[in-house]
């Protein structure tokens, strides 16, 4: 599966919803969404009417039409929602399909079983060709292993059993080596089906904010009943008897049903965008929460900086020009293929134009890195005039100790200029080179770890939406603080162990803070699960997917932000559609209530602001608004409003002049339109 | 509407109103709090601990929402069959110089459900109803007690949103004795004398029997008047001591006391404002309420003023052209009439110096629709900020969706439960008035007594229920709820619309601030929607207005809106 999106209106999943729109018909299927089920019944009056109104029987049909087409105008949304969900699920889907698994059975014998078999716990092997028959974990074993199906990452990755890389998926394949794999997830139960069955409306649950949502807009429903109802009695007083078609397309028109028919459709295009994103989420629940963050915690390596340090800088000692530091560091580093050493090379070359020289076996020895002398060099024998060298870099102390075991001395320009880098959030490493058995300081090196380009604006925007970001980083506090600073975190955690990022996480909850947070291994487990929405990385172990509630296939820490703009995107767009319904009501009543009143108050004119035609044509108009404007919504309610990182107030503002104004505008001039093009096709 | 002089009052009635907001919300501050010190202290705080020793009530210790709803429940109930049966058997009880008879049972329900409540509907007129004890013991009480209870529970309310993980909201018996020893008693006994200054009787005479130039008997009714009228005011009750309740001479009469009692009916509820922002601690909330329910009290007045003063279109092709004065008193002229209906109907109160009934249709679709919108323009003590804050909880959710988060109040989140409880408010109150209503429109009983035929009459019924069910207690007086063949039905409707109108929006408000005293408190941030500024009033204002019109314009279509164009085409009703 790749990232890209499935254009809005695919001519496939439109045939589809056609149909499905039609069999959602089905009032079991309306009971779920109070608002429709109530359209539902009008509609069906509304038929019944045809043989008992007074009204022009074109007028009730019509009305009775339309107030079908607005339910399945709604069940298309949510139709076409689910059938983008399922495309995209499908992709996923097809690849795990047919898969055979060689089982392992109690006596160590392998048998060959179909994979939709499997079950939790089970053992399998699989060989290199072979693809991996369903979710598990490696318990023996590495191998190079093709995630592209899931990830659209063609680069294959390491999976070996132990440490924080033994989590496999079903439908990867195995390039080299044998895995036996224990299966995690019975069929039907694995990550992938959880998500299918999320963007399918059967087994969707309904998300807290979805629920309160769907409380309000029965019960305005309810009083928008109680108004029809009363409006009966209250026309027999005045001697108007109101037709049961018309109070019925009062009815409709006032009950929220532009949000109501596209509530469902907002939530499932939400995973569905997730879902774009190669991002899986185990509920709609925790999709919502995004919206709701305001505390992130992000791992500094491979999310705030590139994963390495990079050399940035020579500090030559006194007496030593740069020329002959970058010289030497370069020399020792020639050899070191770590990121750290190659960038050295790199950086001696870039400033100093000192090209790498290719330094033969007999001339040179390279001394690699231990943990014991935590140096490195090299050294030169004795050749062409020039007296043998032998040249060491490393941690400032040892590199210290080296020099005075030389007979050497370490100046305190050097001492300062170390404390200088680390201040700086920088690793200083020292060059040290020794000729003749003496041994000479030649300056520092400035290892700095690199901030990611534009993440300090990122987090500005974060700011401005009101989340808060925290680094969390195994280095020193005072590394930590640089580069905290550099790339504008709100806080950070230093010297972090798991037990005290889970601390932290408590702390911000018991603050009040909803708290977000990515992590792989094992040992984010706790706090992946502690977090109010954890994204674990595809890369990770089996214990950090269960724990997290959401997957990032492409193992990206900086997604999360994303996931938090998707989690906004959908509060927003239903709060936006919610202020739009309610406020079309205004122009309904203006279009129907005068077409009610005018046949025996008719000095209520004037109140026909829009000067419709006549008060059959009124009431259809406002009815076929009402139907269409959920077909015209659909976009909007598949893409989402867009979402901008501006303040509370700022936003509000926007949305409000947008949906609330507009949503009071806009019936004016569609019931308008539509009036006019009723009379000029003389369907009234 | 050129008429300086009115401008120039309605200036100085704002200005003032604004004045006072800040020093009684400070007050209440300190009057809202169990431990809160008064200048009052010296010498109520004896009074104080002696009530919470003869009832047995531990002042220290709280209850939970639902046993402040018992206790509130419990009191009222047992109030409400006090006052009854002191009015079905006042003969045969003191002070009762005229001899007045026991009221019928549908009067006396009626009558002790309106008191109760703090409706204060008046089926009967006092001045040939009711006896002295019964006008001061079974009635006055009420007027201090249901008062009371409104700023209890708007209190316990406020509490519940402020606190954090809280089990408790406060002690009913400790909030509805402060607020009566340190609030209510001390205002309204300045307020009495200087009514009494005005000229606003108080005695216990019989009536005087006086002889008109003409040579005819009148008789004039006495009372103890003015330490009525200040609760009534103060307390947003309205009933009047006599019919003409502030028309009258006695109960009404001078400009200044107009003025200030219009002023008193709104100092609590101004000043509950200025006491919610500082509890919540976020004051520029407290002055957006404030500001939203300045702004929709200022609308409804010139829009009421304007249509009093267009009068009506008949008599001004007659050359009348002074405004509408049918049901006016001369003394307060067609503005301070307009002005002071449009606050008797924001807040609860239902007092009147005007006849509502007798306004243009327009003029009285204001009052009309202040009352269904929920009386949140000030409201009744209490009961205006806890309406207004559904409303504002309504808004909130609703727009704070559109930020990109889980809606939040005054850093509670707005939860499914919440929203349940609002819900169920609008929906009973919409309820009780459409369907009562709907019943009168087309039952024998209903339509009997009106005195008013086509759209008016109509409006006649829509304004009674509302006028119940807001607990606002003013009328349009052409209906006769308590007709000379003792039909009990409008009696009976009133009275249980009043008592649904006030208790079954009170349990929800009440479960409400237990449901928001248990949550989290979530701290502000960029990302959350601070409910102040100019959207935010904005916002409040549309849903207000937005809710009531949705509910009720088809009422108030089939009533003050056809009359008034059938007014323009020369039909009166």
């Amino acid at each position: 599966m790749s990232t890209q999106a499935t254009s809005l209106f695919d001519g496939a999943i439109l045939r589809q919803a056609v149909i499905d729109s039609l069999k959602k018909l089905d009032p079991r299927t309306q009971l779920k969404n109070p608002v429709m089920f109530i359209t539902l019944i009008g509609a069906i009056l509304s038929f019944q009417q045809l043989f008992t109104s007074k009204d022009p029987f074109g007028y009730v049909l019509q009305i009775a039409l339309w107030l079908l087409f607005t339910v399945i105008f709604a069940n298309f949304a949510e139709a076409v929602a689910e059938g983008r969900g399922k495309a995209q699920a499908r992709a996923l889907r097809a690849s795990r399909k047919q898969l055979v698994a060689n089982r392992r059975r109690k006596d160590g014998t392998l048998e060959s079983i179909d994979a939709t078999q499997l079950a939790k716990g089970d053992l399998v092997f699989v060989k290199a060709g072979e693809l991996i028959p369903g979710d598990g974990e490696v318990i023996e074993g590495a191998a190079s292993v093709d995630e592209s199906a899931i990830t659209g990452e063609s680069a294959p990755v390491i999976r070996e059993a132990g440490g924080d890389r033994s989590a496999v998926t079903g439908g990867t394949a195995v390039l080299s080596d044998t895995l036996l794999i224990r299966i995690t997830a019975n069929p039907g139960e694995g990550f992938l089906d959880h998500m299918i069955s999320l963007v399918e409306g059967s087994s969707r649950q309904k998300t807290p904010n979805e629920i309160a949502l769907t409380i309000l807009l029965s019960a305005l429903t309810f009083i928008f009943l109680l108004v029809i109802l009363a409006l009966k009695p209250f026309g027999e007083y005045a001697g108007v008897a109101f037709s049961i078609t018309t109070l019925i397309a009062l009815l409709v028109c006032l009950i929220p049903t532009t949000i109501g028919g596209l509530l469902s459709a907002i939530g499932i295009a939400g995973m569905d965008r997730l879902l774009q994103r190669n991002v899986l989420a185990v509920s709609g629940r925790a999709v919502e929460a995004a919206g709701d963050i305001d505390v992130l915690l992000l791992d500094k390596t491979g999310t705030i900086t590139l994963g390495n340090r990079q050399a940035a800088e020579f500090v030559p000692a006194p007496g030593v020009t740069a020329e002959r530091l970058a010289d030497a560091a370069q020399l020792a580093s020639l050899a070191d293929e770590t990121p750290e050493g190659r960038s050295i090379v790199v950086l001696a070359k870039e400033k100093y134009n000192l090209r790498g020289r290719d330094l033969a076996a007999p001339h040179a020895a390279f001394v690699p890195f231990t943990a014991q002398t935590r140096m490195s060099g090299v050294d030169l024998a004795a050749n062409a005039g020039q007296p043998a060298r032998t040249i060491r870099k490393g941690a400032a102390a040892n590199v210290k100790t080296w020099i005075e075991s030389q007979g050497g001395s370490y100046p305190a320009a050097i001492t300062e200029a170390v404390d200088k880098i680390s201040r700086h959030g920088g690793t200083p490493l020292v060059v040290a080179e020794s000729v003749n058995g003496t041994a000479t300081a030649l300056g520092a090196i400035y290892l700095k770890d690199v901030v990611k380009g534009g993440i300090k604006e990122r987090f500005a925007q974060l700011r401005a939406m009101g989340i808060r970001t925290v680094m969390i980083t195994g280095d020193n506090p005072l590394t930590a603080a640089a580069i905290a600073a550099e790339a504008g975190v709100d806080d950070f955690l230093a010297q972090a162990t798991p037990e005290m990022k889970l601390a932290r996480i408590r702390q911000e909850q018991a603050d009040g803070h909803l708290v977000a947070m990515t992590g792989d291994g094992t040992n984010d487990a706790p706090a992946l699960a502690q977090a109010d929405v954890g994204v674990a990385m595809n890369t990770g172990t089996q214990a950090a997917k269960e724990a997290g509630n959401m997957v990032d296939l492409d193992s990206n820490p900086t997604k999360l932000l994303d996931i938090v703009a998707i989690g906004k995107q959908l509060l927003i767009t239903r709060g936006a559609l919610t202020t739009f319904s309610i406020a079309n009501d205004v122009a309904k009543y203006f279009a129907i209530i005068p077409a009610m009143l005018v046949g025996v108050f008719p000095a209520i004119a004037p109140l026909n602001v829009m000067h419709l035609a006549s008060p059959l044509s009124a009431i259809l108009s406002a009815v076929i608004f009402n139907a269409l404007v959920i077909i015209a919504l659909i976009p909007l309610a598949l893409r989402g409003v867009a979402y901008r990182p501006i303040g509370a107030e700022a936003m509000l503002r926007r949305n409000l002049v947008i949906y609330g104004l507009g949503g009071i505008i806009v019936p004016f001039i569609g019931i308008k339109l539509i009036d006019v093009l009723l009379n000029a096709l003389h369907l009234v | 509407m050129n008429n300086p002089n009115a401008w120039f009052q309605f200036a100085l009635f704002v200005g003032a109103l604004l004045l006072i907001t800040k020093p009684l919300g400070l007050y209440l501050v300190r009057v809202l709090d169990a431990q809160g010190r008064t200048f009052l202290d010296r010498l109520v705080k004896p009074i104080e601990r002696l009530t919470y020793r003869v009832c047995g009530i531990d002042p220290s210790k709280e209850q939970s929402w639902l046993g402040y709803t018992v206790a509130l429940l419990v009191f009222s109930l047992v109030s409400l069959l006090f006052t009854y049966f002191i009015l079905r058997y006042q003969d045969h009880l003191p002070l009762n110089p005229q001899g007045f008879p026991g009221l019928s049972p549908a009067l006396a329900f009626n009558t002790a459900a309106s008191f109760t409540t703090n409706t204060n509907w008046q089926s009967y007129s006092g001045e040939s109803t009711m006896s002295y004890f019964s006008q001061m013991v079974a009635l006055t009480i009420h007027n201090f007690m249901s008062a009371a209870c409104g700023i209890a529970i708007a209190a316990a309310l406020v509490r519940g949103i402020a606190r954090h993980y809280a089990k408790t909201i406060g002690n009913f018996w400790v909030d509805t004795v402060r607020v009566t020893y340190y609030l209510l008693a001390p205002l309204c006994l300045v307020f009495a004398l200087f009514l009494v200054s005005q000229g606003i009787i108080q005695n216990f005479q019989p009536y005087t029997t006086a002889h008109t130039l003409e040579g005819a008997t009148q008789t004039i009714a006495q009372g103890p008047v003015a330490s009525q009228v200040a609760i009534k005011m103060l307390g947003t009750n309205g009933g009047g001591f006599f019919n003409a309740n502030a028309a009258h001479p006695f109960e009404n009469p001078t400009p200044l006391s107009n003025f200030i009692q219009m002023l008193s009916i709104f100092a609590i509820p101004s000043a509950l404002t200025w006491w919610l922002g500082r509890t919540l601690k976020n004051q520029r909330h407290g002055w957006a309420v404030w500001s939203a329910m300045a702004v929709m009290f200022v609308v409804g007045v010139l829009v009421c003023w304007k249509a009093e003063v267009s009068g009506n279109p008949i008599h001004q092709h007659l050359g009348v052209a002074d405004g509408n004065m049918e049901g006016k008193e001369v003394r307060f002229g067609v503005f301070n009439s307009a002005l002071f209906a449009t606050i008797t109907t924001d807040a609860s109160c239902g007092a009147v110096n005007a006849m509502h009934d007798s306004f243009t249709p327009l003029g009285g679709l204001v009052p009309l629709f202040n009352i269904e919108t929920g009386e949140v323009i000030f409201g009744g003590v209490g009961a205006g900020l806890y309406g207004m804050l559904i409303f504002v909880i309504l808004a909130v959710f609703i727009a704070g969706l559109m930020v990109g988060r889980t809606p939040e109040y005054a850093g509670k989140k707005i939860e499914a439960y919440d929203i349940k409880l609002v819900m169920l408010v609008l929906m009973v109150l919409a309820a009780t008035i459409l369907g009562l209503t709907a019943w009168a429109s087309v039952a024998k009983w209903g339509t009997d007594g009106l005195n008013n035929a086509g759209p008016h009459g109509f409006s006649e019924m829509l304004y009674a229920f509302s006028s119940a069910v807001g607990n606002n207690g003013s009328a349009f007086a052409g209906l006769t709820a308590n007709p000379s063949n003792g039909d009990p039905h409008w009696n009976a409707t009133l009275g249980i619309a009043m008592l649904i109108g006030r208790f079954l929006m009170i349990v929800p408000i009440l479960a409400l601030a237990g449901n928001f005293a248990g949550k989290r408190l979530v701290p502000a941030s960029a990302g959350t929607f601070r409910t102040k500024g100019f959207t935010f009033v904005l916002l409040l204002i549309g849903t207000v207005v937005l809710v009531g019109a949705l509910t009720f314009l088809p009422g108030l279509a089939m009533g003050p809106i056809v009359e008034h164009f059938l007014m323009g085409a020369s039909t009166l009703f």
